[in-house]
């Protein structure tokens, strides 16, 4: 619906513009730059064409990292997902203990990215940390900093512990709007309990499941910081998921030709995917 | 003061909501928009006001193009179907919003709330919040905060919709006493026929986005120009039936003939729709030329006060409205009476041609 | 199919009731006979709601019992009660077709697919939806969708009672009328129990046999449309039901005359009204006349109502008698007598019915 045009909007709305041109579309455009050109430093900078762009998707060090971040990402979703709706159809709907349920989930959003690295570093520490010790007192050789399945499992608990209340909130928020008519034509009907979930409760739910389906895939697959102060993208480089590399490349190496390039193909993916997960949500929406 | 539609046309990716448009309401005048939901009565409001710009053609407001100002500079007001208050304030402080904003001193917001409140009969709950409120007190306070501000134009939509039946009652008397003073032009949206007769004032029948007559309401409800506009202003619906003109008889499938009278004799002969209201077939012959009709009744309504009956003449559903006590089985044949001096007669075009006796109420 | 009784019921949101105030649904007994059509009629928060979710079996009472054919169900689920119900906004389930929609409480029953088919075909030609049987609920009108939720209930044939929530809430009054009379008529088809609530005092008398008439959790008066209209037991229901409701005018008891002013009016029930209290007779806009003789009154304002008008008239003390007239009926302009119909009007003592239950 087009409102009527009111020039002076745009004024209101010129700070954020200019924030938002420092904040991204300016290091986009340096991002660009970067990735066709071929620097040594000095500010000199030299036309490299589309090299940059065919040494990353040519390199097997940049096929590892993809692989493991899409399988990092999907891991969490299929877990996050219906772990966080299930929580939501356990919470209550009525009564005091809504508050205490909806804060206690939000606490874990509320902690640092970095604290929570750092939280669940100690806390897997096999020689001092709870969980590390108390897994190695009951038989299991649990060491994260060694062994690869170790790192993984305590990556993915993390981000699930830290993450999942996000789609708990979304859920439960979908499942309150739901009128008590439904529910009481659906007992009326004779429907199990299936049957009220699978044609009430999810029907209902899936405009908030698509914004958490999407916001926890953009999420997953630009994580950072809690990996990194978890495991530094170790043992080996077996937790290196694509932002760790594209800061050891960046940072570590100085190679900012091709970690631009690498940059705008790894937006590139996001955004695509991010499209395919929304058509594929919101087909059949009236 | 006069509010002018010029042309005006609203279209939504490609969708006709509203098709052009002229509209002339008067200043100091009641006019109703009546019509189903979705014919497009909020879309016109929403264009009168402001909200919406439309995609071809002007308003002008006082002599002036207001077509491309914005709500907020055109003094109007608007009453929804919910109850819109603000909450945490008390019905005092709702009532004079509009004027604190508008910076009138002190001592005169007091005498128009005041005043105001006395006029919507909310003086006792003037401390309360509108949560404490019924619905009816609740869109009271609305419509107050509406009128307090002596704005140019009062735009109603459905205000009446949410409200129990006896309430919706009670204010629908009151309403029209409301603007009887102002020099506003109030426009008022409303599915229902019944309110629009009440109202008096002017009438637009709107269907499909198209507004197919506009004018006094008893001219709107007595003269319909075409079949649409009868069938949009008409409660309950209007019964319908192909007639043949034979001569100076109408015919109405193979047994049911009656005269044609003044106003119909010169129709030329050929088929015609006839459109009869339902209280003007009744089970007593009733009115200045009742014609018998036999149907098979699909179901019999009883009110207490009045009859309903549902039936099928010569496979069209008719309904006839009749005062008293009259049961009748499903499936039973029985006999009414049409009073075809109150009938209409439309062309094929669905305009009206013949309205038997002038007058078709 | 099955006799509803109310054994004693109450009921009260707050734990510990003391005042009459507390009780959402005051005592009521009641029975509703087995196929009969009735409506729960008041105006918003007068217990109409609570009684029907008592009786559905979504809600508990605070006191009393309800039997379903003299068993008790108070305590079962709606489920175990075999009910249906259709709610003031349309409930469907959204991802499956009308068809689905229609079979979804036979399949919830195990009910054989053959015999799911029949029955669905035939609930959908009852409900005018054959032609939209594969089309998507979701995509239909509100009236559309309200067949649907009744569908739902009439698909089932061991339905015991089937309730309706202010069902043409969201209906435009053109159809208002078809859906209205559709209801009658699946009523008198199926005969099965309905109970049907309103604030509507139309819906209500043109579909029930019976109506229950509630004002703030308590019943004032039980009846069918006629008695209700006809012969009001107190003076809410006399105002609540007619449109205009009935006129009220404060009257005094000379001997077995009833008096306005200096006006006597012949009244249907003088000879049992006794001393004390507030009298008032009632007369329903209906059965009021211009006539020569009579109550001398002021015509303040005529509203066209198109198939009638209502006139407004102001008595010399002030007042209001509302009358129908017809588009034919002469209205004088100012001064004017009005008469009233004798078997129609009757004196109210306290509000109640002079001369019978609690007026008497």
């Amino acid at each position: 619906m087009r409102k009527t045009v009111n020039q002076r909007a745009w004024l209101f709305i010129l700070p954020v513009l200019v924030l938002v041109a420092f904040n991204a579309i300016l290091p986009l455009m340096t991002v660009v730059n970067y990735s066709v050109q071929e620097t040594f430093g000095n500010n000199e900078f030299f036309w490299a064409g589309l090299i940059w762009f065919e040494q990353v998707i040519g390199s097997p060090r940049f096929h590892d990292s993809l692989i493991r971040q899409l399988i990092f990402t999907f891991s969490i979703l299929a877990i996050e997902i219906p772990l966080g709706v299930i929580i939501a159809l356990a919470m209550p709907r009525k009564g005091v203990w809504v508050s205490v349920c909806l804060v206690l989930m939000a606490l874990p959003l509320l902690i640092p990215w970095n604290v929570v690295g750092a939280m669940w570093n100690i806390f897997a520490l096999p020689d001092i940390g709870l969980m590390g010790y108390t897994l190695n007192a009951i038989g299991f050789d649990f060491n994260f900093t060694r062994q690869i399945g170790d790192a993984w499992f305590t990556l993915l608990l993390m981000d699930v512990w830290h993450w999942t209340s996000l789609v708990v909130l979304l859920a439960y928020a979908g499942l309150v709007s739901i009128p008590d008519a439904y529910y009481q034509a659906a007992r009326i009907d004779g429907a199990s309990s299936w049957a009220i979930f699978r044609y009430i409760q999810l029907p209902k739910m899936k405009r908030v499941l698509t914004i958490a389906v999407l916001l926890r895939f953009m999420d997953s697959f630009n994580i950072y910081t809690e990996p990194f102060v978890l495991t530094g993208g170790g043992p080996g480089n077996s937790t290196t998921l694509l932002s760790i590399d594209l800061v050891k490349i960046a940072l570590g190496q100085f190679d900012l030709g091709p970690a631009a390039a690498m940059s705008l193909i790894y937006f590139l993916i996001i955004l695509l995917l991010s499209w395919v997960f929304y058509t594929l949500m919101m087909r059949n929406e009236e | 003061m006069a509010l002018e539609l010029k042309s005006v046309a609203k279209q939504v990716d490609g969708e006709v909501h509203i098709h052009p448009t002229d509209l002339t309401l008067a200043p100091g005048s009641f006019n109703v928009l009546l019509g189903t939901t979705l014919s497009g009565k909020t879309t016109l409001m929403q264009l009168m006001a402001g909200l919406e710009r439309p995609t071809s053609g002007q308003i002008w407001f006082n002599g002036r193009d207001v077509t491309g100002v914005s709500v907020q500079k055109r003094n109007v007001s608007m009453v929804y179907q919910q109850f819109i208050n603000y909450p945490n304030l008390s019905v005092y402080a709702n009532i004079a919003s509009p004027l604190k904003l508008a910076r009138i001193d002190k001592a005169e917001i007091n005498r128009r709330v005041q005043e105001m409140a006395e006029l919507m009969r909310l003086t006792p709950m003037l401390d309360r919040r509108p949560s404490e409120l019924s619905g009816g007190q609740q869109q009271r306070t609305a419509m107050a905060r509406a009128l307090v501000k002596d704005a140019d134009v009062v735009l109603l939509d459905e205000p009446l919709a949410n409200l129990d039946f006896k309430l919706r009652e009670e204010l629908r008397d009151e309403l029209p006493r409301l603007f009887a003073d102002r020099n506003c032009i109030a426009v008022y949206a409303t599915t229902e026929p019944m309110e629009a007769l009440l109202f008096g004032g002017n009438t637009a029948t709107l269907h499909e986005g198209r507004v197919t007559q506009f004018g006094p309401t008893m001219e709107s409800y007595q003269q319909p120009k075409d079949l649409i506009s009868a069938q949009v202003f008409s409660e309950p619906p209007m019964n319908s039936a192909k007639v043949t003109k034979q001569g100076g008889e109408f015919l109405l499938g193979s047994s049911i003939r009656w005269q044609a009278d003044a106003s119909t004799t010169g129709l030329a002969d050929g088929s015609y729709m006839l459109g009869v209201r339902p209280h003007r077939v009744t089970i007593r012959p009733d009115g200045a030329q009742p014609v018998a009709i036999r149907g098979h009744v699909r179901i019999a309504e009883l009110s207490g006060s009045e009859s309903t009956v549902h039936f099928d003449l010569n496979g069209n559903d008719w309904v006839s409205l009749s005062t008293g006590v009259h049961d009748f089985d499903i499936g039973a044949e029985a006999d009414f009476h049409m009073d075809v001096s109150r009938a209409m007669y439309f062309d094929d075009a669905g305009h009206l041609v013949g309205a038997a006796g002038g007058r078709a109420d | 199919m099955a006799r509803i009784t109310l054994d004693n019921l109450g009921h009260a949101y707050m734990p510990n009731p003391v005042n009459p105030a507390d009780w959402a649904l005051q005592q009521l007994d009641f029975e509703f006979d087995d196929g009969g059509a009735y409506a729960l009629l008041g105006p918003s928060g007068c217990g109409k709601t609570t009684l029907l979710n008592i009786i559905s079996g979504l809600l508990v009472p605070s006191r009393g019992r309800v039997l379903f054919d003299g068993e008790d169900m108070t305590t079962r689920d709606p489920t175990a009660r075999n009910i249906a119900q259709v709610f003031q906004f349309p409930v469907i389930y959204d991802t499956m077709t009308v068809r689905q929609n229609l079979a979804f409480p036979l399949r919830n029953r195990g009910v054989p697919a053959a015999e799911i088919e029949a029955r669905v075909s035939e609930i959908a030609e009852m409900t005018d939806l054959t032609e939209m049987l594969d089309r998507r609920a979701s995509g239909l009108t509100a009236d559309g969708k309200q067949k649907i939720s009744l569908g739902r209930g009439l698909v089932r044939d061991d339905v015991n009672v089937i309730m309706f929530d202010e069902p043409l809430t969201v209906i435009d009054p053109h159809l208002k009328w078809q859906l209205r009379s559709k209801l009658k008529e699946l009523h008198r088809r199926i005969d099965r129990t309905m109970i049907y609530v309103t604030h509507d005092q139309i819906e209500a008398l043109t579909f029930a046999d019976r109506v229950v008439l509630m004002k703030d959790g308590g019943v004032v008066q039980i009846g069918t449309p006629v008695e209700l209209f006809e012969r009001p037991a107190h003076t809410f229901v006399g105002h609540f039901i007619g449109s205009p409701g009935m006129n009220l005018l404060p009257c005094i008891m000379a001997g077995d005359t009833a008096m306005i002013g200096d006006t006597p009016i012949a009244v249907a029930n003088a000879a049992s009204v006794k001393p004390g209290g507030a009298l008032e007779i009632g007369i329903r806009p209906e059965f009021v006349r211009f006539a020569d003789s009579g109550l001398p009154v002021q015509v303040t304002r005529v509203m066209n109502a198109g198939r009638y008008r209502i006139v407004e008239t102001v008595t010399q003390t002030g007042e209001t008698v509302k009358l129908l007239a017809s588009n034919e009926d002469e209205v004088p302009s100012e001064a004017t007598r009005l008469s009233f119909d004798p078997a129609f009007t009757r004196v109210y003592r306290d509000g109640w019915l002079a001369g019978e239950g609690r007026g008497a």
